[in-house]
């Protein structure tokens, strides 16, 4: 078969429905239940480190530490 | 020992550079290698200038914020450069006697226009990025920059890259596909520099001390990545000769036109939109103090937008060669980027709710949400104009042009300008801007030329885009090429307006931004006070 006949089967067939999956599975984990406490902890990570880095003195930040610096 | 390498290396590329200098076979060719060997040069003095001196030894628990210094200080640069030549070529168009017969063949219009759009899009915009992204992924990492010394040749390396694209354009050294212009010698040399971008950022990436990579760095990785790889699809092209500038594409016919917009409408989607919106998710939250909107719809906004955007570049081939289906599914892959875009336009903006006070206090603040605005307008204007009914009126007026602008000038400016504001305070340790009254003075400078810019190429749009396929009842054209371009001048002065209103505020931000380093009070080192416990 020639290249771009198979190419192009392959891409309008499982490589469409890869990536159909692929972008709802997407959605549905972000929306998974649970991710709030983590959303928010990323959200609130901008207000830390801003002037030098982590020290290091601890073990890198596993999550859950710092409150949200603001309720909504 | 390791300087010692760097010398010999320096000095061969010298040697090298000296020999394709005087083999070069057009003048651009060795303008780009007489660059070479001077920039070659000078770090070959800078490196023999500090052999022998103990190498300072890279403190972990700083951050390198050098390189991002100097970027914000050729942000400012290049952008008052870019958005000067934009100024005199909208002149240009307007009077055409500005094309001086001295200059010809160096800076008429068709040898500024890429000067323009490079300067503005390239050196403005990249170097925003580049010195953003360096900022941002330190910060939202809690780590220092990767790769040492790596950061500054990304830095350096980019100045070359657009001083070697700028040389190009002017003595006539243009591959002619719109944003690609540079031929292949800067494209390879882009290519170097930008692998080293990508390796400094994820590097910092992989080091970081926080456990979740933020949003904002999300967006400057696909930025990254999508450009690395539009680059070098779009510049597949073999030299005529490697002493000489000239190549030859390896795409020919409808597929060359097809990639080169897949490059084009993905360099505005990949580089003005993804990379301008990591600036957004940690600019806006920051300057408003509050954390951003919904985190979750950030990240539906990141897939949503890259997996729709790399579809829309067929849309800037309605009703040419490219099949039919390939440009309706460009049409409609740019319409559903609409929900996506405004998706993170609300997010941007809602960040503000319970503190949208600020708006009347802040003008930064201000700047940025009005950013926001353009890019909820642009990516409105976009989709609409990408369907082919509208886009058969649209496609070669002053409507593009126009559009382009409300997203470059309104969208990327300012929250470039407002991410200046934040940065500089910030990088020279002062306690705040030298002068809020003249931010706002710029604020509304830069709005009303946007304006007076946007309103203008509207209405010369729709009007040439009408006159163009006016027939009388025979059947017959109406209107010649010429008439049209006539009835245009009127909105000519008032666009060319509008752009010597913008660059007046680009002048101001920076000298309130040079006054802000020499005469604000210092910042206090406050933080390491505050871990003196008390008694």
């Amino acid at each position: 078969m020639e290249t771009y006949t198979w190419l192009r089967a392959f891409a309008d067939s499982w490589h469409l429905l890869f990536m159909f999956c692929f972008f709802i599975g997407v959605f549905i984990f972000i929306l998974r239940p649970g991710a709030n406490k983590v959303h928010d902890e990323t959200a609130n990570s901008i207000f830390r480190n801003d002037d030098k880095p982590d020290a290091g003195d601890s073990a890198p930040r596993t999550g859950h530490q710092s409150k949200p610096k603001e309720a909504r | 020992m390791w300087d010692y390498i760097k010398l010999a290396v320096l000095g061969l590329i010298v040697v090298i550079a000296a020999i394709a200098a005087s083999m070069a076979r057009d003048l651009p060719y060795l303008v780009h290698m007489l660059v070479f060997i001077v920039a070659a040069a000078i770090t070959f003095i800078w490196v023999i200038r500090r052999i022998g001196e103990p190498v300072p030894v890279a403190n972990q628990n700083e951050y390198m914020d050098g390189p991002v210094r100097f970027g914000v200080i050729a942000t400012a640069f290049w952008g008052v450069i870019g958005f000067l030549v934009g100024v005199v070529i909208a002149f240009q168009l307007a009077w055409p006697e500005l094309n001086f017969e001295w200059a010809q063949g160096y800076l008429n219009f068709g040898r500024l226009r890429p000067l323009h759009t490079s300067a503005v899009i390239f050196a403005f915009g990249g170097n925003a990025l580049i010195a953003s992204a360096f900022y941002v992924v330190q910060r939202t990492s809690a780590a220092r920059l990767w790769g040492g010394g790596l950061a500054w040749f990304v830095f350096w390396g980019y100045q070359m890259f657009i001083v070697m694209a700028a040389t190009g354009y002017v003595l006539g050294s243009t591959q002619g596909n719109e944003y690609a212009e540079p031929e292949w010698l800067t494209d390879l040399w882009l290519t170097i520099v930008w692998v080293a971008f990508l390796l400094v950022f994820m590097g910092t990436i992989i080091k970081r001390r926080e456990p979740h990579i933020y949003v904002a760095n999300w967006f400057y990785m696909a930025f990254i990545v999508t450009v690395a790889m539009l680059h070098l699809v779009n510049n597949l092209a073999i030299p005529v000769s490697v002493f000489g500038s000239k190549s030859v594409p390896v795409w020919s016919g409808v597929q060359s036109a097809m990639i080169q917009w897949w490059y084009g409408h993905n360099a505005v989607g990949f580089f003005l939109t993804a990379g301008f919106l990591g600036m957004m998710y940690y600019f806006i939250p920051k300057q408003a103090e509050r954390p951003v909107y919904s985190y979750k719809l950030s990240i539906m906004h990141f897939w949503a937008l890259i997996f729709l955007y790399i579809w829309a570049g067929p849309h800037h081939l309605h009703y040419t060669a490219l099949p039919d289906w390939a440009q309706t599914l460009g049409m409609t892959f740019s319409i559903m980027l609409w929900m996506p875009s405004w998706g993170g336009m609300i997010n941007g903006l809602m960040t503000l709710s319970g503190a949208w006070d600020k708006l009347r206090t802040d003008p930064i603040i201000r700047m940025m949400v009005v950013s926001v605005g353009f890019y909820g307008m642009a990516t409105f204007e976009g989709p609409m104009m990408s369907i082919k009914a509208v886009n058969s009126l649209s496609h070669y007026t002053d409507w593009t042009i126009g559009h382009v602008h409300s997203g470059a000038l309104g969208w990327n400016g300012m929250i470039t300008f407002g991410m200046l504001y934040y940065l500089v305070p910030k990088l020279w340790q002062r306690q705040g801007l030298y002068s809020l009254r003249l931010v706002s003075w710029h604020f509304w400078l830069a709005t009303i030329g946007i304006v007076l810019y946007a309103a203008s190429m509207w209405v010369t749009g729709i009007m040439e885009g009408l006159m163009w396929r006016e027939v009388d009842a025979q059947g017959f054209l109406v209107n010649s090429f010429a008439d049209t371009v006539a009835a245009k001048f009127p909105m000519y002065v008032v666009r060319g307006l509008g752009g010597v209103l913008f660059l007046l505020g680009a002048i101001i931000m920076c000298y309130n931004l040079w006054k802000t380093v020499t005469s604000s009070p210092e910042r206090k080192p406050a933080p390491a006070a505050a871990a003196v416990p008390a008694e």
